[in-house]
C-alpha cells in the first residue's frame, strides 16, 4: 500500500534557472554547490500557494460604498472555496507541528502495515498445516501419498504467490500520491477478512473439535491459497488490467504558453490520472522557457499604465443592507470598466504595429544568427576526423580521446553558439559544460553537426536538459472533485507547478459503431473515355 | 439538340455543300471532327447538352472547302450525303466523310443561332 508523501526530499525551486547563467566556471561550480545543498536538506517542504481571496474585489469596493458599514458588505472568506485545495489546509497545519517527520511516518505506517499483512496471509496455510501436528500428534490420522502430493502443491502455490505478491505490491514506487490508493486498500481489506474468516472457521471446526482428518485439514489449507491466488488475479484486473483500455481523451494545457497535448487514458482515478500526465508531459511538451513571456508581460503592463479611471462623483447612496450595497457597488464597477474600454478604443493604438516589425525584426536576427551558427559548427567538424585501429599503431602521437577533441573544437563555434542562445533566449538552459559534453556525445557517436545542432535550435522537451530542470518537482494536484474518485466527462483539474500550471479537461470517448464493406476484387474495372478528334 | 430516347429529334438544319480538294492522293475537306457514340460526351466544348454524343465540327481550315462552303466551327452535323451522322461512332462517321469514290459531301448540319433565327423569324411576324 502506497500512501506515500507527496513530494521527494529535493526541495529547490526551478526558479533559480531563471537568473543568467555565464558560461564558465561560475556555472560549474553553482551546480555543484547547489547539488550538495539539496541533498544535504532531505526535508520535505510542500510549498502552498497563497491563498488568493475569491471576492477580494468587494472587500475593496465595500469599503468605498462605506466606511461604517464594512463589517456587512465585505464577503467573509472561508476554508471552503470553490477552488477546493483536498490536502493543503490540512497539510499545512500538520506542516507546522511536524514538518518533515510526520510524512516519513506515515509512509512507513503503510509499508510495515502491508508486511504485516503480506506475513500474515503468508504464513497463515503454514500454520493450518504445522498446527495439528504440534496440539494433537497422537490422535491425527497418518498422511498418505495423495495428501503429500497437496503439500507439493501448497508448497508450489505459495512460492507463486510469494513472487505475485512481490511484483504487484512491494515494487517500489514511482511517485507519492497526495490520497490512499483506494483499490489497494480495499483490496487488503478483503484480504483480511478473508484470511480472518477462514481462521474463524479453523478455529471452531478444527481446532475445537480436534480434527483427526488430517487429509481434509490440508485440502483447506490448498484451499486457502488457492482463493489467495484468485484474489491476487482479481488484483492484477483491478490494478494494472482495467486502465489500459483508453476510455476517456485527456486535453493538457500549459498556463503560461497555451501549449496543448491530447492523450488517452483509461479508468483511473485523478490522482493516478495526474501521475499519468506528468509522466507525459516531461516527453512531450517543450521546456518551460519564462524568458519567452516577458514580451507578452510589457505589453499588457503598456496598456494598464495608458489609463487611469478617477471617481469624479463623490458621495454613494447609503447602504442599509447587504443587497442594495453590493449592487450599487457592483454598478460601479461595471460602468468603471465599460469607462477603460470606451476609452481604450477611442484612443490609436498602434501598439499593434510595433508588435508586427518587432517580431519580423526578431526573426530575421535570429535566422541570421543561425546561418552563422551552423556555418561554424560545420567547419568546427572537419577538423576532426576519427582514426582508425591500424592508423592508431601508426602514427601515436597527439591522439585525443572523446573529451579532448571536444574541448579542442569547441572554442571555434563556442561564440556562434552563444550568441544564439541569447538571441532565442534559451542561454540558461545550457551550460558550457553540458555543451561540451554533448559535443563529446555527438563525436564519440560518429553524428553530424546537424544531430549536434537539432538539441540547440529547437527547444526539446524537459527530459532533455540536465538533471536540475526536471528533476522531481513539486506538483500540487487542484481538483473540486475527490482526487480518488475517477475520472468522468467534463472532469478539470489543475496540476500546478512553481512556475506555471496545467489545466487539464477530460472527455469521454464515443462509442465506435463501424460496419463492414465487401469490395470484390474482380470489381474494379475501368473504362477509357477518349474525345479524339479527326480532320478530314 | 438534345436526345430524349424514343422521341424523334427535330433541329433545324441548314444544307452545306462541300467539294473535295484533291492534294496529292488524298481528298480532304478541310475540317476536323470530334464526338460519337464511343467518345466521352463531357468534353466536347461546342454542345449545349453534355450528354450529346453527336459529331460536331472542331476545327476549321481557314481557306479550305469547307470554309468557302460556310461551314462553321461548333456545327452539329446531322447527316452526310443521307447517312445519319447522330447515332454514329467516330470512326465510322470518319469513313463517311472520306470516302474516296465522291467528291462531294453534302451536310446537314445545325447550330444555336438557326434556332434562334427561325424563333426571331416567327415572332416578328404578326399573325395574319
Amino acid at each position: 500500500m502506497d500512501t506515500e508523501s507527496t513530494y521527494s526530499g529535493y526541495s529547490y525551486y526551478s526558479g533559480r534557472s531563471r537568473g543568467s547563467h555565464r558560461h564558465g566556471e561560475r556555472s560549474r561550480d553553482r551546480h555543484k554547490s547547489r547539488s550538495k545543498d539539496s541533498r544535504s536538506e532531505k526535508s520535505v517542504t510542500i510549498n502552498t500557494p497563497p491563498a488568493e481571496p475569491l471576492l477580494g474585489d468587494t472587500a475593496v469596493r465595500g469599503e468605498q460604498v462605506q466606511d461604517d458599514n464594512w463589517g456587512e458588505t465585505t464577503t467573509a472568506i472561508t476554508g471552503t472555496s470553490e477552488h477546493s485545495l483536498s490536502q493543503e489546509d490540512i497539510v499545512r497545519i500538520t506542516k507546522d507541528l511536524e514538518d518533515s517527520v510526520g510524512l516519513d511516518c506515515r509512509r512507513y505506517f503503510t509499508r510495515t502495515l502491508a508486511i504485516i499483512l503480506g506475513l500474515l496471509v503468508f504464513l497463515t496455510p503454514l500454520a493450518f498445516l504445522v498446527l495439528p501436528h504440534i496440539l494433537w500428534p497422537d490422535k491425527l490420522q497418518s498422511c498418505g501419498t495423495a495428501c503429500e502430493g497437496l503439500f507439493i502443491s501448497v508448497a508450489f502455490k505459495l512460492l507463486i504467490l510469494l513472487l505475485a505478491v512481490w511484483a504487484l505490491f512491494f515494487r517500489p514506487a514511482r511517485a507519492g500520491l497526495p490520497r490512499v490508493y483506494v483499490f489497494r486498500a480495499l483490496l487488503a481489506v478483503l484480504v483480511l477478512l478473508f484470511v480472518i474468516s477462514y481462521w474463524l472457521f479453523y478455529g471452531v471446526r478444527i481446532l475445537d473439535s480436534q480434527d483427526e482428518n488430517y487429509q481434509g485439514i490440508v485440502q483447506y489449507a490448498v484451499s486457502l491459497v488457492d482463493a489467495l491466488l484468485f484474489i491476487h488475479y482479481l488484483a492484477i484486473v483491478l490494478l494494472e488490467l482495467r486502465q489500459l483500455q483508453p476510455c476517456y481523451s485527456v486535453c493538457v494545457t500549459r498556463s503560461t504558453d497555451g501549449e496543448t497535448r491530447h492523450y488517452n487514458l483509461g479508468q483511473l482515478s485523478i490522482q493516478r490520472a495526474a501521475l499519468a500526465i506528468i509522466e507525459h508531459y516531461y516527453c512531450d511538451f517543450p521546456v518551460h522557457n519564462p524568458a519567452l513571456l516577458s514580451a507578452s508581460k510589457s505589453r499588457s503592463a503598456k496598456h494598464l499604465a495608458g489609463l487611469k479611471v478617477y471617481n469624479v462623483d463623490g458621495e454613494f447612496p447609503a447602504a442599509p443592507a447587504e443587497g442594495p450595497g453590493n449592487n450599487a457597488a457592483a454598478g460601479i464597477a461595471h460602468s468603471q470598466s465599460r469607462a477603460m474600454i470606451a476609452a481604450a478604443a477611442r484612443r490609436r493604438d498602434t501598439s499593434h504595429n510595433e508588435l508586427y516589425y518587432e517580431e519580423a525584426e526578431h526573426e530575421r536576427r535570429v535566422r541570421k544568427r543561425r546561418a552563422r551558427l551552423v556555418v561554424a559548427v560545420e567547419e568546427a567538424f572537419t577538423h576532426i576526423k576519427r582514426m582508425q585501429e591500424e592508423e592508431q599503431k601508426k602514427a601515436p602521437g597527439d591522439v585525443m580521446d572523446p573529451r579532448e577533441a571536444a574541448q579542442a573544437i569547441f572554442p571555434s563555434m563556442a561564440r556562434a553558439l552563444q550568441k544564439y542562445l541569447r538571441t532565442t533566449k534559451q542561454q540558461h538552459c545550457h551550460s558550457m559544460e553540458s555543451i561540451q559534453q554533448h559535443l563529446a556525445f555527438c563525436i564519440t557517436n560518429n553524428m553530424t553537426p546537424k544531430a549536434f545542432l537539432e538539441s540547440y535550435l529547437t527547444p526539446g522537451p524537459t527530459v532533455q536538459y540536465s538533471r536540475d530542470f526536471w528533476r522531481a518537482r513539486q506538483w500540487t494536484l487542484i481538483s473540486e472533485a475527490s482526487v480518488t474518485s475517477g475520472l468522468k466527462d467534463g472532469t478539470i483539474f489543475l496540476l500546478k507547478c512553481v512556475d506555471f500550471s496545467l489545466v487539464v479537461t477530460s472527455k469521454k470517448i464515443p462509442y465506435i459503431q463501424m460496419s463492414e464493406e465487401y469490395i470484390d476484387p474482380k470489381s474494379h474495372k475501368f473504362v477509357l473515355r477518349l474525345q479524339s478528334e479527326t480532320s478530314v | 439538340m438534345s436526345f430524349v430516347p424514343g422521341q424523334p429529334v427535330t433541329a433545324v438544319v441548314e444544307r452545306v455543300e462541300i467539294q473535295k480538294l484533291r492534294q496529292g492522293e488524298n481528298l480532304i475537306l478541310g475540317f476536323s471532327i470530334g464526338g460519337g457514340i464511343d467518345q466521352d460526351p463531357g468534353q466536347n466544348p461546342f454542345s449545349e447538352d453534355k450528354s450529346d454524343k453527336g459529331i460536331y465540327v472542331t476545327r476549321i481550315s481557314p481557306k479550305g472547302p469547307a470554309d468557302l462552303a460556310g461551314l462553321k466551327m461548333g456545327d452539329k452535323i446531322m447527316q452526310v450525303n443521307g447517312w445519319d451522322m447522330t447515332m454514329v461512332t467516330h470512326d465510322q462517321a470518319r469513313k463517311k466523310l472520306t470516302k474516296k469514290r465522291e467528291d462531294v459531301v453534302r451536310l446537314l448540319v445545325t447550330r444555336k443561332s438557326l434556332e434562334e433565327a427561325v424563333k426571331h423569324s416567327k415572332c416578328s411576324y404578326p399573325k395574319h
